[in-house]
């Protein structure tokens, strides 16, 4: 029997409306008890004081680039990145090479994980096959086989009607259906937000509509077929605003945030810079500050990263030939901090609540609490931990991050999964 | 100016004094042949080309030659590039051979600045994609100075596409800097709502007589078609609405000059009878070229 107490930290779990010191005992994986003074004779002891104990953080989109890129990124080295930015629990999406969109892919991943991750990774499968938004991929005996989700996620589905088909199939499935939610007629040819600064530097633009137009079908859309739907990285405030009028009309509609959309805008990306370059992109003051909004008023659910590994290689280039996207498994909780804790925009439960119990609610998964019997999966953090991110020391393949040497109050200081501690800060 | 000149947007306006001034001592008098001068002997610049360009390419070729540099061209096609070598790698053993200043056009915008943080060369733009041409500006305010003396208190249109147009976003920015209300033209896809604030003084229409009315100065830019990935504007309507006609020039001040970066469509954009009117002022445009290069090659490589 392996048994390890985490002693004396201010224990935090949304899911029991906990916030108070004590111990948190952990007996072969799974959570023993909640209580002050546990005796800590014959176990591991983690002192905890002056730390924050939290069910283990949930970042529901991820790209781990395996099979396929491993040059990128590979199961392993993802999760490794996850760990040291806090993370218990990962969700990789589809676009790998081959695209999980059948059964044995996702056997594949799930077996690999086991092997050779170090947090729990949870795939999401393709709505179509090779996400080519065609025909619909082998949902059912993907979910037999473990995927928490659907998603052709980068490759959004534009025919309506597949859409629709999707959902009406999703539905009976009981499977939530995520959205990367971009035009792709609008947004064709894009590098980066469209907007003064586009115009300025004379790059092409993706304009806030491309988003906007597929939120407001998808939503339509859900409503028809009774879907449980999610929009990825939601980054306009018109999409915001769709997703809240939605949830006032008690759609079963959830939405996620990354970190850069609620921290950087079009206007503080240093010039040319492919480490700026996502989808959606960043945006405008405004759209930051109702992303911002609509984390606080609980119109977006979740922070999830968006996680997107591209080697140096590719990203070395002129900014219009650089692929897409940018790593965030380590700076998520260190911006969330700064910008909703910190900040005072919101308290302890409610900024736990975004990485925990909502990502949990949102695709089912027996995580994101403390309570006993569940998963001994913890995040313990530290609220006034000064760190400097050092993107040439992250476990991940890649290095694309605008955030390279920025400084942060507050993240992680220790990672537990499954009982056993796999990261600490500073080892 | 740092190292190199990459923009208009970041120079200040004595900066920019400072270029044009010189640049007058390297005009020839009426008449005269160009001059020529040692200032850079020994030094040798090189012209990277990712995008044909014959005018601007020789144009540098010759500004260089004139002050005693040796010049070396190289263009995308038939060079390593074709062959896949990517921008840093093109650049990394150009910059091996130690060149003093590097010249560039590229089709991608920021391609200059891009390189210019990993280079320890000093880069020129010569164009990069739908940005700047900081030096097509710096040619343009010369022309002008030269007709008109100053260019505070003007009032110039710029017609045509000018949201692919890195002519138009380099004039912006420097006539901003000098008081000058520049007035945009053009159909409305290719007229960005957003150029209405990139820089003040700025102010939009798509009506061309509206532009022209009491304007000094009438920059037509080229109508790029090959760039137009979609069907931006009726092409077959351009000319009957954006085309520069010689009735469009009774709008304008009397004297009013009329400039054209070349290379000219005519009947595309403007009409023969006003590209070769008195009032055009296009090859003073090409002539002052090299005067305006010959100063920003000095001012680079001497520093």
């Amino acid at each position: 029997m392996s048994r390890l107490v985490v002693k004396n930290g201010r224990v935090v779990d949304p899911s029991q409306e906990l916030d108070r010191i004590g111990d948190v005992a952990i007996e072969d994986g799974i959570i023993k008890e909640l209580g002050k003074n546990i005796d800590a004779t014959e176990a591991e002891a983690f002192d905890a004081s002056g730390l924050v104990v939290a069910p283990g953080f949930i970042d529901i989109h991820v790209h781990l680039r395996e099979p396929g890129f491993e040059h990128a990124e590979t199961i392993e080295t993802g999760s490794r990145a996850a760990a040291a930015g806090g993370f218990t629990s990962i969700c990789c999406m589809p676009n790998t090479q081959p695209v999980n969109d059948k059964a044995t892919v996702t056997s594949y991943i799930i077996s690999q994980a086991r092997q050779h991750a170090v947090v729990n990774v949870f795939p999401i499968g393709a709505i179509t096959k090779n996400s080519a938004g065609e025909e619909l991929a082998a949902i059912g005996s993907m979910k037999e086989a473990g995927i928490v989700a659907v998603s052709d996620d980068g490759k959004p589905v534009m025919n309506a009607r597949v859409t629709r088909r999707a959902m009406e199939f999703a539905r009976a499935l009981d499977i939530p259906l995520i959205q990367h939610c971009e035009d792709l007629h609008l947004s064709a040819g894009g590098d980066m937000h469209e907007g003064l600064q586009s115009t300025r530097l004379g790059l092409r633009g993706i304009p806030r509509s491309a988003e906007d137009v597929m939120v407001a079908r998808d939503l339509i859309l859900a409503e028809a077929t009774g879907v449980q739907y999610h929009v990825a990285h939601i980054s306009s405030r018109h999409s915001v605003e769709m997703v809240a009028m939605a949830k006032q009309r008690r759609l079963k509609v959830t939405s996620e945030a990354t970190p850069h959309h609620f921290v950087l805008s079009d206007a503080d990306m240093r010039p040319y810079d492919s480490n700026y370059k996502m989808k959606p992109p960043l945006r405008e003051r405004t759209d930051v500050e109702a992303v911002t909004k609509g984390l606080v008023d609980g119109v977006i659910d979740a922070i999830a990263t968006d996680h997107a590994p591209h080697p140096g290689a590719e990203k070395m280039q002129e900014f219009e030939r650089c692929p897409f996207g940018i790593i965030g498994l380590e700076t998520s909780i260190g911006l969330a901090l700064e910008r909703l804790y910190h900040s005072g925009k919101i308290g302890l439960l409610p900024f736990v609540r975004l990485f925990t119990t909502n990502p949990a609610r949102i695709l089912s998964l027996s995580r994101g609490t403390l309570r006993p019997g569940s998963a001994a999966d913890l995040t313990i953090l530290g609220l006034d931990h000064e760190w400097i991110y050092d993107v040439n020391r992250s476990p991940s393949k890649s290095r694309n991050t605008p955030f390279n040497g920025y400084r942060f109050r507050g993240g992680p200081v220790a990672t537990i999964v499954a009982g056993r501690i796999v990261w600490r800060a500073g080892a | 100016m740092g190292k190199g000149l990459l923009e208009i947007e970041s120079l200040t306006r004595e900066e920019i004094d400072a270029i044009l001034a010189r640049s007058k001592d390297f005009q020839p008098g009426p008449g005269q042949a160009f001059k020529r001068f040692d200032i850079l002997k020994g030094r040798t610049v090189v012209n990277l080309f990712f995008e044909a360009s014959t005018r601007t390419r020789t144009s540098f070729e010759i500004a260089a030659k004139r002050l005693g540099a040796d010049t070396l061209s190289i263009t995308a096609s038939g060079s390593s590039v074709s062959k896949g070598e990517s921008l840093v790698d093109t650049l990394n053993t150009l910059g091996a051979m130690r060149p003093d200043a590097i010249v560039m056009r590229h089709e991608a915008s920021g391609a200059p600045h891009f390189l210019s943080r990993y280079l320890p060369i000093p880069i020129v733009n010569a164009g990069d994609g739908t940005h700047e041409h900081p030096t097509q500006a710096l040619l343009d305010a010369r022309t002008i100075l030269d007709r008109r003396g100053t260019l505070e208190g003007l009032r110039i249109a710029i017609i045509g596409d000018i949201a692919h147009s890195r002519v138009a976003r380099s004039n912006i920015f420097l006539l901003s800097k000098y008081g000058v209300q520049v007035v945009l033209c053009g159909p409305a896809s290719l007229l960005p709502r957003e150029m209405g604030q990139i820089a003040p003084g700025v102010s939009l229409t798509n009506n061309i007589e509206a532009a022209i009315r009491d304007v000094d100065v009438i920059m037509m830019l080229r109508v790029q078609l090959e760039r137009q990935h979609e069907a931006a504007f009726p092409a077959n309507e351009y000319f009957q609405f954006f085309g520069l006609r010689p009735e469009h020039l009774e709008l304008a001040k009397p004297d009013v000059v009329v400039m054209h970066p070349g290379p000219i469509n005519r009947g595309r954009e403007i009409s023969s009878e006003v590209a070769d009117s008195q009032r055009s002022a296009i090859l003073n445009q090409v002539e002052n070229g090299i005067a305006v290069r010959m100063a920003v090659l000095e001012r680079v490589l001497a520093g």
